[in-house]
């Protein structure tokens, strides 16, 4: 039975790469790739639609899970299969120095001053701001942690805690904890003295530590009341509260804030309408709108100030919200990822 | 005559011929290019020949000489290959950690004509030999650092092969680790897989149907709800807690899920169709009169099994084994998801090297090294298991 | 005191409403060769796996020695079993294959090797003792599947179509030795096959199955002349059957009226009531062919056909109201297609059978 049915499989495939291979190359149409999930739902009605609507084209879309490598060989395998990409800060930094994305008409978008300042680069517009930072279940703990220091806080808030596995982010997590001043987090991370300070921080959690790393995973782990308190997105906490009315709070203070950018991957071949699809993302009015459908905070400030304040309170662009924010220091992670992966990987594994 | 058989020499070369291309384009070239990757070294030796004769007379503990800084001036601005600089400067930030900064830096400051002839007056970084030992360590085209590095190894100071300082890197103790996950998932695996082979193989009509489709389930369905599958079962308040904990037969939940215990019962799970499928197959060739034949004969049930079901399917658990054995090693997803932070394999890291950092050298390093260990274990398997299973040949 | 070695008794199987083995009262003599002979899916089989311990009974009960054994596992039997495919362990050699029964025995391995030299020497296999059966040509595996069921020397040795897959002249010579084995071992054999010149060359009795019940258990001689019902008459070899009713009796010999006329001279072996439906039988080869119409048991025929056999002719008759054979030497008179002939036969060679 299950031979016959692959049997047929193998068949319909090989008819499919037939039909393939025979067709002339088509024109692929515009394709756009976000990170899934609720996001690129809400980038789609707020973007994706309105833009082929607009233009009367038509838009593809793909999600992916980062990473730079996958970037780097899709641009050197010769003409992507992919245009538009959100990528996260590092990789603009990376992959603009590395020649891997077409430059940006700013002619199109508008004038720079209109943006924040981590939404501009040679390669890329700010397509969001999120914030990475504490969240817990307001039901579970009525009076909740408010800093980075509670979570270290075993006996106040017993339970099981989850990080997102890696050193970034969790180191800013341990030194902040720890009590290290905002202004100085990189500094201290910058010293060797610094990261052993911050490992040493990590085994105070001791076995009550776990380690997610799916985006999805820590929202389960709440609602499951697996772990007492995790780090999150922020847009994934009001996310599901929203949807299913739980009562998760995310902790503005020491949340560290990080800018996804849009690129144009080189060679591709849509780079025109690419371009045009940047300059309408970056537009007020739907950025206006993708705020309203999830709590990102926006490049443009001219849509900033367009929000309704109720909706602006929980946006990490929020003036509120940023002055307890870290901003993540790209630079710092673009030197030290790779061997303080690998540190992090030698540590996971003695413990 | 001649002709005849040239003919048929000819008709079954063509024959293999696609056998023989896909081998060819899909194996063996990538392996080529794997084995290239792992050891080529010529990213930053290509763009600075002139640093290149400029170092070479330098003892690598003395500030950097000004022809040094001139030569490298020279040869970035000689650099028109943005792809070509960029792996450069991947390949030595992961020999100095904030190579990549530095470079950022120094690349437009050379773009303007008015630097030089120091760079250490465009970052004083410059002043420190260890970026230039990065660079002098970096101009052999071969290198053996990447496999070395695989296996937790390096050329210290005197270019003698060392172990790397503890806690800087944990690729033996996670290959060690995938070895082992590997062989405990299999021998579960056999453990539950062969009795349930032999019962599918025993049961008829809807009954086998059903417990085909029961062990395929797995393999139909999505990682993510697998993984959602396994949260509810195995998580503190799951399903298994409740029960035992509603049963009075534990007291508080056990650990079930993102620990060993997690891992393995997952991958037990995904990995059983390998084992069943081939133990069942192997058993319907079985003849279903030899065990009759066997009791007839005096034997009682249970050493009927033991010397004539078992050494008759042994081919079928060899194979399985193997099987499960061999796509357990390359396992990192369902590792990451229901395990914990002990129980990350080796290809989470080859994972991390080739799509996060792009550095395609190490990733190729660490995929010979699993390859070769790999093939290792399987010679020894296969003598281990030919032993065993010579009776089981038919 | 026991005059049987098996008996079943009421032995009953079915398969939910099917009833493939129907009451069965048999009982087999130490020492015989009893052939169970039947059409395809009569339950042959399935009355062997019940005596193996394959099966169990659904009801009745089955002895041996006098002993209730229905609840004795199989491989307690002590029951040599040859199977129709040969059932050899296709991962062991022709001597392990042998002197498999004898290590689950327990036997030590210097008499061990003794055995299976025997028993190999006794189906001529000596020098093969080292190959693996799909090695072996067919009759060879079947000779080392018969060393095997007779090495631990049981009592009983049940055989189920074990000559079924061999060519007819390997099959002639198999059925020789297993007789000759037979005879020297002094073993009970139960041996199923559907070849009834197997059943009637080999047997000291024949019980011919249907559907489940035996239709007649005998010996050779008497179920081939003396068939008791039609189905054993036509299950049997080839025979004339010609429907009539007894006229009354002369001399030891019963007349019957045959429907299509004409009168027949039986020399049957019961009395037979005046008026009672019979069916009298003949076997070809005691039909005699002549021109001139016989004084008893004469049928008036034309030829339809006259069929070369090699060995014999076989000629195909048209009767008033029925079709007949004869088989005759191919010497004698060959009858062209239309000639009008008669058809005769002694009286002692005709047999009535009460439909
Ligand atoms: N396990 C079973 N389940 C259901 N029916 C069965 C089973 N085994 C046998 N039968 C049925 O019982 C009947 C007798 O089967 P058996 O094998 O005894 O026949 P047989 O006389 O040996 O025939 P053959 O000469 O073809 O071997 C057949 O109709 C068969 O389909
Ligand atoms: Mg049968």
């Amino acid at each position: 039975m299950t031979t016959k049915y692959a049997l047929r499989r193998l068949g319909f495939v090989s008819a499919a790469v037939v039909a393939i291979a025979t067709t002339p190359a088509l024109a692929r149409d515009l394709t756009i790739v976000g990170w899934g999930g609720a996001t690129q739902d809400a980038q789609r009605e707020a973007y994706f639609k309105p833009f082929a609507e607009k233009e009367g084209t038509k838009v593809l879309e793909d999600s992916w899970d980062g990473g730079y490598g996958v970037l780097q060989s899709k641009v050197s395998a010769g003409t992507p299969n992919w245009d538009l990409v959100q990528v996260e800060a590092e990789e603009l930094v990376l992959g603009c120095a590395d020649g891997i994305y077409e430059k940006l008409d700013w002619e199109q978008i508008g004038p720079k001053e209109d943006f924040l300042d981590e939404s501009v680069s040679d390669c890329g517009v700010g397509a969001l701001t999120s914030s990475t930072g504490l969240a817990y279940d307001s039901e579970k703990w009525p009076d909740g942690p408010k800093s980075w220091a509670d979570f270290w806080d075993l006996k106040k808030y017993p339970g099981k805690r989850a990080l997102r596995k890696g050193p970034k982010y969790t180191i800013e997590f341990a030194l902040l904890a720890d009590g290290v001043k905002r202004e100085e987090l990189y500094e201290v991370m910058s010293t060797p003295e610094g990261i052993d300070r911050a490992f040493k921080k990590l085994e105070e959690l001791g076995p009550n530590l776990i380690w997610w790393e799916a985006g999805a995973q820590p929202i389960q782990l709440l609602a499951s009341g697996e772990v007492a308190m995790t780090a999150s997105y922020n847009g994934r906490i009001a996310n599901v509260n929203k949807k299913e009315g739980k009562k998760f709070v995310f902790v503005w203070p020491g949340n560290v804030t990080a800018t996804d950018s849009w690129v144009i991957l080189k060679g591709s071949e849509n780079k025109a309408a690419a371009m045009k699809a940047i300059a309408f993302m970056s537009q007020p009015e739907p950025e206006v709108k993708m705020a309203e459908l999830i709590t990102y905070g926006l490049p443009s400030k001219k849509a900033a100030a367009m929000v309704p304040a109720e909706i602006s309170k929980d946006l990490p662009t929020d003036p509120k919200n940023l002055a307890e924010a870290v901003p993540l220091n790209i630079e710092f992670w673009i030197d030290n990822n790779e061997s303080l992966t690998k540190r992090f990987n030698a540590w996971l594994a003695a413990r | 005559m001649t002709a005849r058989l040239w003919n048929r020499k000819t008709r079954a070369a063509l024959l293999i011929l696609p056998l023989a291309l896909f081998i060819g384009i899909f194996f063996v070239w990538p392996l080529g290019i794997m084995v290239k990757q792992s050891v080529l070294d010529d990213a930053v030796l290509h763009l600075l020949p002139r640093t290149t004769e400029a170092i070479a007379g330098w003892d690598r503990t003395a500030p950097p000489t000004e022809a040094m800084q001139a030569a490298l001036i020279a040869d970035l601005r000689a650099a028109d290959d943005e792809k070509a600089v960029g792996d450069m400067v991947r390949r030595l930030n992961s020999a100095q950690s904030g190579y990549r900064t530095l470079m950022t830096k120094t690349l437009s400051a050379v773009a303007k004509p008015e630097t030089g002839p120091l760079l250490t007056d465009v970052d004083k970084r410059w002043a420190q030999p260890a970026f230039w030992i990065a660079i002098a360590d970096a101009l052999e085209p071969m290198t053996d650092r990447y496999l070395l590095a695989a296996v937790d190894l390096e050329r210290n100071k005197a270019g003698e092969i060392a172990g790397l300082p503890d806690g800087a890197s944990a690729n033996r103790t996670i290959f060690i680790r995938t070895f082992w996950i590997a062989a405990v998932v299999t021998f579960f695996c056999v453990l539950i897989g062969y009795p349930y082979a032999l019962l599918t193989a025993a049961s008829t009509g809807i009954t086998r149907t059903i417990l085909l489709t029961a062990v395929l389930l797995p393999l139909w369905t999505s990682l993510l709800v697998r993984t959602a599958a396994w949260f509810i079962l195995l998580q503190e308040q799951g399903l298994i807690n409740g029960f035992l904990l509603s049963m009075g037969a534990i007291s508080s939940p056990l650990p079930l899920i993102f620990n060993r215990t997690g891992v393995v019962i997952a991958m037990t799970h995904v990995l059983l169709p390998l084992m069943v499928l081939p133990i069942y197959s192997v058993l319907l060739t079985i003849p279903t009169n030899l065990m009759p034949a066997a009791t007839s004969l005096g034997a009682h049930p249970l050493r009927a099994f033991l010397h004539v079901l078992l050494p008759l399917s042994l081919r079928g658990v060899i194979s399985g084994a193997l099987l499960v054995f061999m796509t357990a090693v390359g396992y990192y997803i369902t590792p990451a998801l229901v395990g914990g932070a002990g129980d990350q394999m080796i290809s989470s890291v080859i994972a991390f090297y080739s799509t996060q950092t792009a550095n395609w050298s190490m990733a190729s390093a660490l995929g010979i090294v699993l390859l070769v260990i790999t093939l290792i274990l399987y010679v020894v398997y296969v003598q281990l298991s030919g032993r065993t299973s010579v009776n089981g040949r038919m | 005191m026991v005059d049987y070695h098996i008996r079943l008794d009421g032995v009953t199987k079915t398969f939910g409403a099917l009833r493939v083995v129907d009451n069965l009262r048999l009982d087999i003599v130490r020492g015989e060769f009893l052939s169970l002979l039947g059409p395809s899916g009569s339950g042959k089989t399935t009355i062997l796996m019940m005596l193996a311990g394959f099966q169990d009974a659904t009801e009745g009960t089955i002895y041996v020695d006098g002993h209730m054994i229905n609840d004795i596992p199989s491989h307690r039997r002590n029951m040599g079993v040859v199977f129709q495919s040969y059932a050899l362990f296709p991962h062991m050699t022709v001597a392990q294959n042998v002197a498999f029964p004898l290590k689950m025995r327990g036997v030590g391995r210097a008499e061990i090797d003794a055995r299976v030299n025997r028993a190999l020497d006794m189906v001529q296999l000596a020098a093969l003792s080292e190959r693996r059966p799909a090695q072996l040509s067919g009759g060879q595996q079947q000779r080392v599947a018969l060393a095997r069921a007779l090495v631990f020397e049981p009592g009983v040795v049940l055989m189920d179509e074990p000559l079924g897959a061999l060519d007819k002249q390997l099959r002639e010579q198999m059925q020789l030795d297993i007789r000759e084995l037979h005879g020297r071992l002094g073993l009970t054999i139960v041996f199923v096959t559907h070849d009834q010149s197997e059943a009637l060359t080999m047997s000291d009795r024949i019980a011919v199955f249907n559907k489940g019940l035996i239709e007649q258990i005998d010996t050779p001689r008497m179920i081939y002349d003396h068939p008791a019902t039609r189905f054993v008459a036509e299950f049997i070899g080839e025979t004339n059957l010609m429907e009539g009713e007894i006229a009354g009796r002369e001399g030891g010999e019963a007349l019957i009226r045959l429907d299509s006329g004409g009168m027949l001279r039986v020399r049957d072996r019961a009395e037979f009531d005046a008026g009672r439906r019979v069916l009298a039988t003949v076997r070809p080869e005691k039909v005699e062919l002549s021109e001139a119409p016989a004084a008893i048991n004469s049928i008036p025929v034309a030829v339809t056909d006259s069929i070369y056999q090699g060995d014999h002719l076989r000629v195909q008759l048209q009767g008033p109201g029925q079709r007949l054979v004869a088989r005759r030497d191919r010497r004698a008179a060959e009858w062209t297609p239309g000639a009008k002939i008669n058809a005769t036969f002694a009286p002692e060679d005709c047999w009535v059978i009460v439909p």
